[in-house]
């Protein structure tokens, strides 16, 4: 995968709300002199009023992204600008007051309130920091947010999180990030850890209140089919680089890059019926420590030729609107069951960098580097 | 694995559960809580049958049981504060108000259970070979060079790479999905008979689920191993089962082989299930069918039907007496519901719902 470029990037004459030009974050690991490239150089933009759903595995740099956007901790290079403001430039107390047009929504809504609290309290509290309106003022506007998403504010005076379900929890946190007013919020896997009927609530949720306070939002998840549901523009992200950008609809009809149609070909299709489509892939992501050459996906790829270790693809576009970084984009799903054979039976070298699996090095647990033993 | 090797790890198995019949058998099982509250009827009165080597899909949302009745049958649970009732029959065994001590020697030997955090039930500070070759040595009596080589060719099973290599790392080196398959390994290490999954995938990225899912798939196939899988995706166990039981509020509400229940489901439970997952094909933006409320109280779960509160279709008969399990077509598909999908009171109230725009139809349904 992919790619750098910008060619996806829209013009001055949308009304662009956050615009996020060639971001780059890297972390040391330990004292090693490597880095973890977690996100390397990717850019995009989010019109106003629009949804924007970023997916991908775990560690493909999609809540890297989200944190470096809002400045926690800031990029290590790259712009980002929200609201025609650059916030990279901007000082420690004008960013705090930045952040209140941006919220967040997180995915485990029971460890996202605090326990020992009241939940109207906790909804409360951001006014209360702020200093927005009088007392009264205050309680007015959260006990009309907590009705909007669906909480009893009689109940929320005396309960704490732990006496909701998860469900409620998260429209708990929504209530949270609206108080502010905000314009954008930024949800990170906000359904991945509800049941499917819960989660199809707050997914509905989310998108009347996006039309009643006129949001913009970033929907962070890897469940494609409900990326698909919340979002009008999508764009897939692996190793820390985007693959794909494109509208919601057009991608999932015409997905054009390798890694996205592995993705859609996993998703269990939920009919006995239907055909499974091939799914098998060589080996998981690879280290962000050492990506590897060119496109970081071809040593997964099934398409993948010379040219594609050794020069990155950039992003162009392929149908309107729709854009792909790869150099052999693929019409309709690919096998990749005979592609998986081959290599296996072959096991050459390029299939065994895909197979490295993270291991650690001393002292930094967490932080994965490739395997040298192989 | 093949059935040679599987031999090679049981030598001269003369396994109780070898006879004839049902491999699993659970009878109007009952587990209930008691709490400061009251009692919790958290699995109430479930009745099923599972034939060695197939795979059952147990499915609902969260408090709906499935959790408490595979930890029930595999007595998993603590003795104080819990009630059990009912039967639960393996093969010639009774396991009900089996002592831990008493199932020890059918834990890993003849069943073993797959858990949905592959981080917190590893143990972080052991190496990935003592916690594969533990298993082998206590209930195997392998010695330690046995139990090694053993364990490398699980983990090559399980289709890890550098087997070897993996034996002497911890835990916290490995992905989330190697470390799924670890505790697949694990728990196929004594050659059960049935492997409860709890949700083995829910932690896990899609593209890894699959993988997961495929090769808990094919080591039943391998293995002629029961499998119980626990989840609330249909879309999981409508790929990976032979049958389907969906539970609601601690009861078994529909039961049916995997293709009959998807062709022909009878509650509008199992069917407002089914409609909530976002679907590919439909356009974005598409009005998600919800199901309002969540599920009910478990100490006094709603008279009548317990999903009638929720329920787009119920009527006064269905919040005054409880639907028995009444049998479908299929003699093998058994449903608890008055007003099942298809039936005149379900079309007409569906017509009214159409008309009021309340529904979300899907292209099939609409057909």
């Amino acid at each position: 995968m992919a790619g750098t470029g910008d060619a996806h990037l829209r013009g001055s004459d949308a009304d662009i709300l956050l615009r996020v030009d060639d971001l780059v974050v890297e972390f040391p690991v330990g004292r090693t002199g490597l880095k973890v490239h977690a996100v390397s150089g990717i850019s995009f933009d989010i019109a106003r009023g629009e949804t924007l759903g970023l997916v991908g595995e775990s560690g493909c740099g999609k809540s890297t992204t989200r944190r470096a956007v809002m400045q926690l901790p800031e990029p290590t290079s790259g712009a980002v600008t929200f609201e025609g403001r650059e916030l990279t430039s901007l000082s420690r107390s004008e960013m705090r007051e930045a952040r209140t047009h941006m919220q967040m929504i997180f995915q485990d809504p029971i460890s996202s309130l605090n326990p020992r609290r009241k939940v109207r309290d906790i909804v409360l509290e951001p006014l209360h920091i702020w200093k927005k309106g009088t007392k009264a003022e205050r309680e007015t506007l959260v006990d009309k947010v907590l009705e909007d998403v669906g909480i009893d504010p009689e109940r929320a005076k005396t309960s704490q999180a732990h006496e909701f379900s998860g469900g409620q929890c998260q429209r708990i946190s929504i209530a949270r990030a609206l108080v502010l007013d905000p314009a954008l919020i930024i949800c990170d896997e906000p359904v991945s850890a509800l049941d499917v009927s819960v989660q199809a609530q707050v997914i509905n949720l989310l998108e009347d209140l996006k039309e009643r306070y006129g949001l913009t939002l970033v929907f962070i998840a890897h469940d494609l089919a409900v990326v698909k549901n919340i979002s009008d523009r999508v764009a897939v992200m692996y190793l820390g680089k985007l693959c794909e950008v494109g509208p919601s609809d057009e991608l999932y009809r015409q997905p054009l890059h390798p890694y996205t149609n592995l993705l859609l070909a996993s998703i269990p299709v939920p009919d006995p019926e239907a055909e499974a489509l091939p799914h098998e892939v060589v080996g998981e992501p690879p280290s962000p420590v050492l990506p590897p050459s060119g496109c970081r996906f071809h040593p997964r790829c099934p398409n993948a030729q010379d040219r594609c270790s050794a020069e990155e693809p950039k992003l162009r576009e392929m149908g309107e609107g729709h854009f792909v970084a790869c150099h052999f984009p693929v019409e309709g799903i690919v096998s990749w069951d005979e592609t998986v054979l081959a290599r296996q039976v072959t096991a050459d070298g390029r299939a065994h960098d895909a197979r490295d699996e993270p291991i650690t090095v001393g002292g930094n647990a967490t932080t994965p580097v490739p395997d040298s033993g192989g | 694995m093949t059935q040679s090797s599987r031999t090679a790890i049981r030598p001269g198995d003369t396994s109780r559960t070898d006879s004839d019949g049902p491999l699993l058998e659970v009878k109007d099982l009952q587990t209930h809580f008691k709490t400061s509250r009251g009692m919790v009827r958290a699995v109430d009165g479930v009745t099923f049958t599972l034939e060695r080597g197939k795979a059952l899909g147990v499915v609902g949302e969260s408090g709906s049981g499935k959790t408490v009745l595979a930890r029930t049958i595999m007595g998993l649970l603590p003795r104080q504060n819990v009630h059990t009732a009912g039967s639960v029959r393996f093969g010639d065994l009774d396991l009900l108000g089996r002592s831990a001590r008493e199932m020890r020697p059918l834990w890993g030997t003849e069943m073993a259970m797959v858990f949905q955090d592959p981080m917190s039930s590893l143990n972080p500070l052991m190496r990935i070979g003592k916690q594969i070759t533990e298993p082998l040595r206590f209930h195997m009596g392998m010695g330690k060079s046995d139990a090694l080589a053993t364990a490398e060719r699980l983990l090559r099973d399980v289709r890890i790479p550098e087997p070897a290599r993996r034996l002497r790392q911890y835990p916290h080196e490995l992905s989330g999905g190697m470390r799924q398959r670890v505790m697949i390994a694990i728990a196929l290490a004594c050659g059960p008979n049935m492997l409860f999954a709890d949700e083995p995938t829910t932690a896990l990225d899609v593209t890894v689920q699959a993988q997961i899912l495929d090769l808990i798939d094919e080591q039943r196939r391998d293995r002629n191993m029961a499998v119980i899988l626990v989840t609330h995706d249909l879309g999981v166990v409508a790929n990976y089962t032979d049958e389907i039981a969906v539970m609601y509020a601690g009861r078994l509400v529909e039961k049916a082989p995997t293709k009959t229940l998807f062709a022909d489901m009878k509650m509008p439970y199992t069917k407002a299930l089914l409609r909530s997952i976002p679907k590919l094909d439909l356009p974005s933006h598409t009005r998600l069918a919800t199901i309002p409320g969540r599920p009910p109280d478990l100490v006094n779960p709603p008279q009548g039907c317990r999903f009638a509160p929720r329920c787009a279709y119920a009527r006064d008969r269905c919040t005054q007496e409880e639907p028995p399990l009444i049998t479908a077509d299929d003699p093998q598909h058994t449903f608890a519901c008055w007003f099942p999908v298809g039936s005149p009171e379900h079309r007409a109230r569906d017509e009214e719902l159409a008309a009021a725009g309340n529904v979300a139809l899907t292209p099939k349904d609409a057909s």
